[in-house]
């Protein structure tokens, strides 16, 4: 059964690994060089006090690469998902072959158990080798931009993508055996685990670990605008919470009784006047509110969302094996 | 004394609302070619994979040589199968398929597979897409045969034949049947197939077993009668009417009897196995849909 499973998928198999091989290459000639320049410029850019400088010129270079590794990382574990997952079953079904498979001296069980397995963790080691390249290629970046919670950077790093791909793949898996025909269940794939991510991505992933609630005095320094609104001339200040990495969920500015209404703007900051402006403000004793996921949670975040796509996928390869157990001829 | 390589006992499936196989009962003894005969959507296939266990009975039981279908890898090493179509894995060539034949069955014979592949002219290398019809349902019967099983459950491997292939792989699968003392159930819509190779006939009609039998036994009971114009209640009550025709003057019958029929009136000739499967065929499209008992042995 190892040997046609084998057989079965060795072009698309030797297609992946091949790509992913060019694609090691060209990161682990470009990645050294990355980190050679990080360490001569960004990293030793305050000795001579021209950080934005080095910081941009750092952060354009190889832009088409750095726009290609975020495509793949985006779009590989789904590929895979249709590509490999879908076909599985879908085409054995469309072509009748099932009925060859299956009467074999292999049970219905096993054909599926080694097909699956297999294949599932061929995908889930194909999307592996790609977030572990990808995510040690951008390291120099990461460490400028600093944000690894961001949703923009946090599925496309850590762990997460092996996740992504064994969800996808047995969604691919078990819609193929659903709607028996290799498209349209190739579709309904792109679909579902396009929706399933982006209610993940979302909504759900801000809600896996309670944020942290931090109410301190206003850190004047770390106001960084006042405003008055009209009508109404009320007071706004906004500010910026000093949290290198966090994932800052909401900064609001609150009156020592919590109340949002600051009242109305003190006459000092009609008249463009930055320094006393400032004063009346501290004298208001106002409250910063910030609700926000700090960057030593990156890890944790990354389990739990990779554990719950490989749950999800255990769960639909639980359902492929129950429907294989009944009877499909 | 279990010597009956399929057995069903009130075997029924059902496809959400509509039965393809309803109140199915058979006792097929071993070492026969079965025929299996019925139009197209009679419940052939339906009984078949019942057999091999691609499908779960909703009602009833099956038992194929004495085991569950598929219930586990020795039940499933006894029994071969060439589905409807004779699918093969279109991107493997004939070697890949003998190879995936040894590497799933446990009593593989390898030399065997080998040698009927050279016999029929096929190219190991070449990709089964690219076979013929007839070729693909040769592959597919060696690897039917090559898993080396007690019974051969073939589903209409003709079908899509011409006359010619469909000859050489008749005489293929008698060939494998003697040399190795095979069992054989084949499914067919056309009698003229099965005629030459087979000595059990089924036949399904509407998905219920019409007649199942020897086909000695079922030609020496069955008989066709034609005689003047007469009402069918007055025939013996021995006499079961299988068929009925009549013109003004002349009634034409082809009847089951246990005894010789002694009415003068009647002309009587014997039956041909075609003539009797088109007569109980034709006997479904009335309201009588009674299932017969089988033929004594």
């Amino acid at each position: 059964m190892i040997w046609l499973t084998w057989r079965q998928s060795r072009v698309q198999t030797l297609v992946v690994a091949g790509a992913l091989a060019i694609l090691a290459v060209i990161l682990a000639i470009t990645g050294p060089q990355l980190v050679h320049l990080y360490d001569t410029t960004v990293a030793t850019c305050h000795a001579h006090h021209d950080c934005q400088i080095a910081i941009n010129a750092f952060t354009s270079r190889d832009g088409a690469l750095q726009n290609i590794t975020s495509f793949l990382i985006q779009v590989v574990p789904g590929l895979l998902g249709v590509f490999w997952g879908t076909p599985l079953i879908a085409r054995e079904l469309e072509a009748r072959t099932h009925r060859l498979a299956w009467t074999q001296t292999v049970t219905r069980g096993r054909w599926l158990a080694v097909k699956l397995g297999l294949t599932a963790l061929a995908s889930m080691a194909a999307a592996g080798l790609l977030t572990l390249m990808v995510t040690w290629w951008s390291s120099p970046f990461d460490r400028i931009m600093n944000s690894p919670l961001d949703p923009g950077v946090f599925s496309e790093r850590g762990i997460a993508p092996i996740g992504y791909a064994a969800f996808a793949f047995a969604l691919g898996v078990t819609a193929g055996l659903l709607i028996r025909r290799t498209v349209p269940a190739m579709a309904v794939t792109v679909a579902v685990f396009a929706g399933v991510q982006a209610a993940f991505g979302l909504w759900l992933r801000a809600h896996l670990i309670a944020p942290i609630r931090a109410v301190s005095p206003l850190i004047m320094g770390q106001m960084t605008g006042v405003g008055i609104t009209t009508p109404g001339n009320h007071l706004s200040v906004s500010v910026t919470p000093n949290l290198p990495g966090a994932w800052i969920y909401s900064s609001q500015v609150t009156t020592a009784t919590g109340s949002t209404n600051l009242g109305t703007a003190p006459q000092a900051c009609f008249h463009n006047l930055p320094h006393l402006c400032n004063g009346a403000i501290s004298r208001l004793h106002l409250l910063q509110i910030v609700t926000y996921q700090p960057a030593s949670r990156y890890w944790a975040f990354q389990w739990y969302e990779t554990a719950i796509y490989v749950a999800l996928a255990l769960a639909l390869a639980g359902f492929c094996f129950s429907w294989a157990r009944r009877s499909v001829s | 004394m279990t010597s009956a390589v399929l057995r069903a006992q009130g075997l029924g499936k059902r496809y959400r609302r509509r039965w393809a196989l309803s109140e199915c009962t058979l006792d097929i003894p071993a070492g026969r070619v079965v025929g299996l005969v019925g139009p197209n959507g009679a419940g052939k296939t339906t009984l078949l994979h019942l057999a091999t266990g691609l499908l779960q009975p909703t009602r009833g039981t099956i038992e194929v040589l004495g085991g569950r279908p598929a219930a586990g890898p020795a039940q499933l090493a006894r029994v071969g199968f060439v589905a409807q179509d004779t699918p093969t894995y279109a991107g493997m060539t004939v070697d890949d398929h003998l190879r995936l034949g040894a590497r799933l069955n446990p009593g593989w014979d390898a030399a065997m597979a080998r040698d009927r592949i050279e016999r029929l002219g096929l190219d190991p290398r070449q990709r089964a897409g690219k076979l013929s019809g007839g070729e693909r349902a040769q592959l597919a019967l060696t690897l039917a045969i090559a898993k080396k099983p007690e019974l051969l459950i073939l589903d209409e491997p003709l079908a899509s034949l011409d006359p010619l292939a469909r000859r050489e792989f008749l005489q293929g699968l008698m060939e494998a049947t003697v040399d190795q003392g095979l069992s054989v159930v084949l499914s067919s819509h056309l009698v003229a197939d099965l005629e030459r190779v087979c000595d059990y006939l089924i036949v399904l009609v509407a998905s219920r077993v019409q007649v199942a039998g020897e086909v000695e036994q079922l030609l020496a009971t069955h008989h066709l009668l034609t005689g003047p114009r007469r009402d069918l209640a007055t025939l013996p009550a021995g006499q079961q009417v299988i068929s009925a025709s009549h013109t003004d003057r002349q009634t034409t019958l082809t009847v089951r009897v246990g005894t010789p029929i002694l009415d003068p009136a009647w002309t009587v000739s014997p039956v041909g196995l075609e003539d009797l499967v088109l007569a109980y065929m034709s006997r479904t499209t009335k309201a009588d849909r009674k299932p017969l008992l089988e033929v004594q042995r």
